[in-house]
C-alpha cells in the first residue's frame, strides 16, 4: 500500500509543460529499489520556458518603445470569452498587457487590467489568484512599480502554479502562449518602419525565432486536446515566415567577473530580416492574435 | 465486489496525497526559492517537480541580450545536493554548479540572444536498499535591464 501510493506520487507529478521522456536514468539502483526506479523512469520532466508576459513587457521597453495604449486588448471583451481556450489565451494577454501598463506606469490601466485577468482567471476556476487583496494591494502601491512588478509576477504565478499543479497543463500551455503573442503583437506593431535597420526592439523581435521551438514542444506536451491542436496549426503557420530569418552564433564563451560575480556568456550574432519578412512577420502575428481577442 | 469500494478509496487517497505534494512544492517555490533572486526580480513563470535522487529535469528556454539573470534551483532539505548545468544548443556546458561548490545561484548575461538548455540532476545519497528519497526541486529565474 504505501509503495503503491509513493509510486503513484511520483507519476501523478509530472509538472508544467513538462512532459515524460523514455530516456534511461543513468544510475545503478539497488535490487531493493529496482521497481521504484522502473516507476520512476517515467517521471523525468522536461520544462519548456516562455518568457513570462512580465518579462516580454520588459523587453519590449528596455529596446526604447513607447507606450501605446491602443494595442492592447480593451478591457470591454472580457465578457466576450467563455470558453476555457479563449479565457486562458485572454489570461496570458490581459497579463503582458498589464504589464506593459505596469512598467509604463499607467496607474488607471493597471487597475484596470489587474480586473481583467482576475476575471479570466476566476472563469477559469483558479482559486486566490487575483482576490480582493490583490487588487487593495495593487491600488494601495500603485506607485510603487517595484511592488506592482511583485505583484503582477506573484498572480501570473499563482495562476500557472495552480493550473499546472491541478492536471490542466494544456490550459497553463495557452496562457503561456496568449502572453507570449501578445508581446509579439506589441512589438511588431511598434516599429517605425522609417527607422528600420538597427532597430533595437527588431531585434528583439527575431530573437523571438529563438522561442517558436519551445512553444511548439510545450503545445505538443498536450497534442490530442482540439483547442492546442487549433493553435498548433496557428504557430506552424508563424514558424514559417520565422523561418525566412536567418540567425548565426558563434560558439559562446563564458567569461566569469568576479567584481559583479557575474558571468557574460560571449558570442557574435549576425541576423537577416528583410522589411518585407518583418511585414509578413507582423501581418501573421495581428491576423492569429486577432483570432484569440475576438 | 469489496474490491470495487476499495479502488475508488484508493483513487481518492492517492489524489489527495498528489495534490498536498503539489501544493507543498508550491509553498516550498515561493518561500525558499523565491527569496534566492534577490534583487532580481521574478519573471512569474513556476517551475517545480517532486524529483527523487538520481532522477534528472531539463529545460529550454531562452535569454536575451538586454538583461541580466538570476537562476535559482532549489532542493528540499531532505533531498541530496541538487546539480545543475547550463548548456548551449551544441551541448557545450557553459556552467556547473559543481565546480561553484553546489551553489543554488548563477548569475549571468549575454551578449547575444541564446537559447540554452539547464539540465538539473538530483545526486544520491548512495545507501544500497534505502527507499530513495524524494522532494520538490523548483527553477526559478530572475531578471532585471542590464546596465
Amino acid at each position: 500500500m504505501v509503495v503503491l501510493l509513493f509510486t503513484s506520487l511520483l507519476i501523478g507529478c509530472k509538472s508544467g509543460g513538462a512532459k515524460p521522456t523514455k530516456q534511461e536514468i543513468p544510475m545503478e539502483a539497488p535490487k531493493e529499489t529496482k521497481a521504484v526506479y522502473d516507476e520512476i523512469k517515467q517521471a523525468e520532466k522536461i520544462f519548456n520556458a516562455l518568457p513570462s508576459p512580465l518579462e516580454s513587457a520588459m523587453l519590449i521597453k528596455s529596446a526604447g518603445a513607447r507606450f501605446n495604449e491602443t494595442l492592447l486588448n480593451p478591457i470591454g471583451n472580457v465578457n466576450n470569452y467563455v470558453t476555457n481556450k479563449s479565457m486562458a489565451l485572454n489570461l496570458g494577454i490581459y497579463t503582458c498587457d498589464l504589464s506593459f501598463a505596469s512598467l509604463y506606469e499607467q496607474t488607471q490601466l493597471i487597475i484596470d487590467y489587474m480586473n481583467a485577468a482576475k476575471k479570466m482567471a476566476d472563469g477559469l476556476g483558479i482559486l486566490k489568484a487575483i482576490d480582493q487583496s490583490t487588487i487593495d494591494k495593487l491600488e494601495e502601491n500603485i506607485n510603487n512599480s517595484e511592488v506592482i512588478m511583485e505583484i503582477v509576477s506573484e498572480t501570473f504565478m499563482n495562476s500557472n502554479s495552480y493550473l499546472e499543479d491541478n492536471g490542466q497543463p494544456a490550459v497553463a500551455a495557452m496562457v503561456l502562449v496568449g502572453g507570449w503573442f501578445e508581446g509579439l503583437y506589441i512589438s511588431t506593431q511598434l516599429v517605425d518602419m522609417h527607422d528600420f535597420n538597427g532597430n533595437k526592439l527588431v531585434g528583439r523581435i527575431i530573437d523571438q525565432k529563438l522561442s517558436i521551438g519551445i512553444l511548439l514542444n510545450l503545445l505538443q506536451s498536450s497534442k490530442g486536446n482540439p483547442a492546442v491542436d487549433e493553435l498548433v496549426i496557428q504557430v506552424n503557420k508563424l514558424k514559417i515566415v520565422f523561418d525566412k530569418i536567418s540567425i548565426t552564433t558563434s560558439k559562446i564563451r563564458p567569461v566569469f567577473d568576479k567584481t559583479s560575480n557575474t558571468t557574460m556568456l560571449k558570442s557574435d550574432v549576425k541576423t537577416d530580416m528583410t522589411p518585407e519578412v518583418f511585414k509578413e512577420l507582423a501581418t501573421t502575428v495581428a491576423e492569429i492574435r486577432s483570432t484569440f481577442v475576438k | 465486489m469489496r474490491i470495487f469500494r476499495i479502488i475508488p478509496i484508493l483513487a481518492l487517497i492517492i489524489l489527495g496525497t498528489t495534490l498536498n505534494a503539489n501544493a507543498q512544492c508550491k509553498a516550498f517555490a515561493k518561500k525558499i526559492c523565491l527569496p534566492e533572486l534577490g534583487a532580481y526580480t521574478h519573471d512569474g513563470n513556476y517551475h517545480a517537480a517532486i524529483l527523487v535522487e538520481g532522477e534528472e529535469a531539463e529545460l529550454y528556454k531562452t535569454f536575451y541580450s538586454d538583461m541580466e539573470y538570476r537562476v535559482a534551483i532549489c532542493g528540499e532539505d531532505k533531498l541530496p545536493k541538487v546539480e545543475f548545468k547550463v548548456l548551449d544548443s551544441d551541448k557545450n556546458i557553459l556552467y556547473s554548479n559543481k565546480d561553484a561548490n553546489f551553489a543554488k545561484t548563477w548569475d549571468f548575461k549575454l551578449q547575444s540572444s541564446q537559447q540554452l538548455k539547464l539540465v538539473v540532476k538530483v545526486s544520491s545519497f548512495n545507501k544500497p536498499g534505502d527507499t530513495p528519497a524524494s522532494g520538490c526541486v523548483a527553477i526559478m529565474f530572475g531578471f532585471k535591464v542590464k546596465k
